[in-house]
């Protein structure tokens, strides 16, 4: 065999290897490519098969919310009149009366009234309790914003009038009643008609069993 | 027999390296998959781990229906003791 045939052969055993070991290797990198997509393809059919239900589930979770909010959006507005309600909803939520009510149309365009001029002073007070309460902040009554969380039942009694709590010694008694009680009243055979009227000082019980 | 030698050389010098080239250069971006796909198939396993509290919607659903009945129970005794804003 020429010389020249002996280089041929050789060239093409070197061609040969060089593409078996190139070739090999690839084989194995897909190989592992392969498995890997087959587990991609397994965890997302998992999360396939997991949110399937999601959609009618928050669906109707939020119907069932669409339809309570609508409810007592109507009930608010039913009870306050739609400017008032604007005005409590912007008095809760700053700039919610922009948004007006959903099932409303028109309430976007309704001035919010301050809410000070709708509410009396036991709302604004029972909305100052809670903290950093948006009404608090715009409250004409003044005061502190946050509820003394020290002294809160003593606080408390700020909501009541003053006399009944400064000074509650000089209130009256609680009428005793009983059998023993200084007046006696007569049962009457009717609810709500009595025997007799009673005269000064009260009725003196013809009934010894009188309550 | 120059055409031969020729033809050796050719095949020696042109064709082998070309031939290793691709191979190289197709072994290197089919490692280069491998990565990614690993960190796909992980990145899904981890996400479908984090479902696991879906079910947990249907608890909540329940819950949505359970307090909007009690939101309707206290919107309709409110309906009967609080006068409407005609009536006031």
């Amino acid at each position: 065999m020429p010389a020249a045939g002996v280089v041929l052969i050789v060239a093409v055993v070197l061609i040969v290897v060089a593409l078996v070991v190139y070739l090999v290797q690839t084989i194995v990198a897909l190989q592992q490519i392969s498995t890997g997509l087959d587990d991609a393809i397994a965890g997302v059919g998992e999360i396939v098969e997991k949110t399937a239900p999601v959609a009618a589930v928050v669906t109707d979770i939020n119907a069932n919310l669409d339809a309570a909010v609508d409810a007592l959006e109507g009930l608010l507005i039913k009870k306050a009149g739609l400017g008032d309600a604007v005005g409590l909803v912007d008095g809760l939520y700053p700039g919610a009366a922009a948004e007006g009510f959903r099932a409303i149309d028109g309430s976007a365009d309704v001035k919010p009234p301050r809410i000070a001029e709708v509410y009396t002073r036991g709302t604004l007070t029972l909305a100052r309790l809670g903290r950093e309460a948006p009404i608090a902040v715009v409250s004409p009554a003044g005061g502190p914003v946050l509820r003394n969380v020290t002294g809160g039942s003593l606080a408390a009694r700020l909501l009541y009038p003053e006399e009944r709590q400064g000074r509650p010694e000089r209130l009256s008694r609680s009428p005793v009643i009983g059998t023993e009680a200084p007046v006696q009243y007569e049962p009457s055979h009717e609810p709500g008609v009595r025997r007799r009227m009673p005269t000064n000082g009260g009725t003196t019980g013809a009934d010894p069993g009188a309550v | 027999m120059t055409l031969w030698w020729i033809g050796d050389i050719v095949l020696l010098a042109v064709v082998l390296p070309v031939v290793v080239y691709l191979l190289r250069g197709v072994l290197a971006e089919a490692k280069a998959i491998v990565p990614s796909v690993r960190g796909i198939a992980a990145t899904a396993a981890a996400g479908s781990k984090d479902l696991d509290a879906v079910p947990l919607l249907l608890t909540t659903q329940d819950q949505v229906v359970r307090t909007v009945e009690n939101v309707a129970a206290y919107g309709g005794s409110l309906d009967v003791i609080i006068d409407d804003d005609e009536e006031r």
